[in-house]
């Protein structure tokens, strides 16, 4: 099928900014307003892409923040290189507009009729799509049992630190914190490994459900680390962001 | 550069096949193995998207966006359903 040529079918359109929430010094939360937005699901993405005066066009997937039903929200961060994190989080205002499309992606997304034990498995702003997902979990009244593992530099680098404390039954938040931790902290403070997988995460035969989110390195380690305790790796869903730091 | 999987060029392909295809099943014309299109190993140095098998690492899938034309080349999969 060399060299076939394809007419564009998706169409990008324009979002306008409503409110913006720093949820770190990094990472800010961006609510946005889509007249013909269709609906999503929990775990899916969309692209958002800048146009520079002189042409040149950037793009770049963002995992959606919020659950079915609500608000279209992302929440970005910002990397040091970036081309278009800084923009979004530092230069972005309330009213302004920004060209997108979506929502996307079918894989890496849950609904209450997929079951569980759910297992999140989040390093950094990969807790994104999973905040989706317990959101929707919250909001459909489903009562799977879910386990989150949750890999931060810092205990000020947690991204929804009130809102994941604020968790109801049925879900377990276990945070790591790899580079730095408060005074007393007693958790984990190390990247995941096979052993605290084996510690936290549903033991296999439970028939679980697992979602990994984060940058590639910790996917493919958690990953690894879920199929040698016997997932099946069909039940581990993966997304990762390539390099987005060190965690 | 760091790698990334099958959901990152969900919106390439919804672009070029007009509906969700992370889902979609391919099969590697160089291994044989078989799964959905999310967990295929995806590098997008500028305009260009080369797709790898994750198992045998070969290039099953090139994209090269050109002045709005998108070019697809399928080489490395033996089947897509």
């Amino acid at each position: 099928m060399a060299g076939t040529a394809v007419r564009r079918r998706l169409t990008w359109q324009l979002g306008t900014v409503g409110s913006l929430t720093d949820e770190t010094a990094a990472v800010r939360t961006i609510a946005l307003d889509v007249p013909d937005w269709p609906g999503h699901r929990a775990g899916q993405h969309l692209d958002v892409r800048l146009t520079a005066e002189d042409g040149y066009r950037a793009e770049r997937s963002y995992s959606i923040a919020s659950a079915p039903g609500e608000p279209v929200e992302i929440t970005v961060e910002r990397l040091g290189d970036g081309e278009v994190s800084p923009y979004l989080t530092e230069e972005l205002r309330a009213g302004d507009q920004l060209e997108l499309r979506g929502p996307i992606g079918g894989y890496f997304v849950w609904d209450p009729a997929d079951g569980g034990p759910l297992m999140l498995l989040a390093g950094g702003s990969g807790i994104v799509p999973l905040r989706a997902i317990l959101r929707h979990r919250e909001r459909t009244g489903s009562a799977v049992p879910v386990r989150l593992l949750y890999s931060s530099r810092s205990w000020e680098d947690v991204i929804y630190r009130d809102e994941l404390d604020a968790l109801g039954d049925g879900v377990e938040v276990i945070h790591t914190l790899t580079r730095r931790q408060p005074p007393g902290w007693t958790g984990y403070a190390r990247r995941v490994d096979t052993h605290m997988l084996a510690e936290v995460a549903w033991p296999a035969g439970q028939a679980p459900l697992a979602y990994a989110c984060g940058p590639t390195s910790f996917v493919e380690a958690v990953a690894g680390g879920l199929v040698g305790l016997g997932y099946p790796p069909q039940r581990v869903k993966t997304e990762r962001f390539g390099a987005t730091g060190d965690r | 550069m760091e790698a990334l999987d099958g959901n990152a060029i969900g919106g390439l392909l919804l672009e070029v096949f007009g509906t969700e295809m992370t889902t979609a099943v391919g099969t590697c014309i160089y291994c044989g193995d078989t799964g959905p299109l999310a967990e295929l190993v995806v590098y997008r140095p500028g305009p260009g998207t080369v797709v790898r098998c994750r198992v045998c690492g070969n290039v099953v899938m090139v994209f090269v966006q050109v002045r709005g034309i998108t070019c697809v080349d399928l080489r490395g999969l033996a089947a897509l359903n």
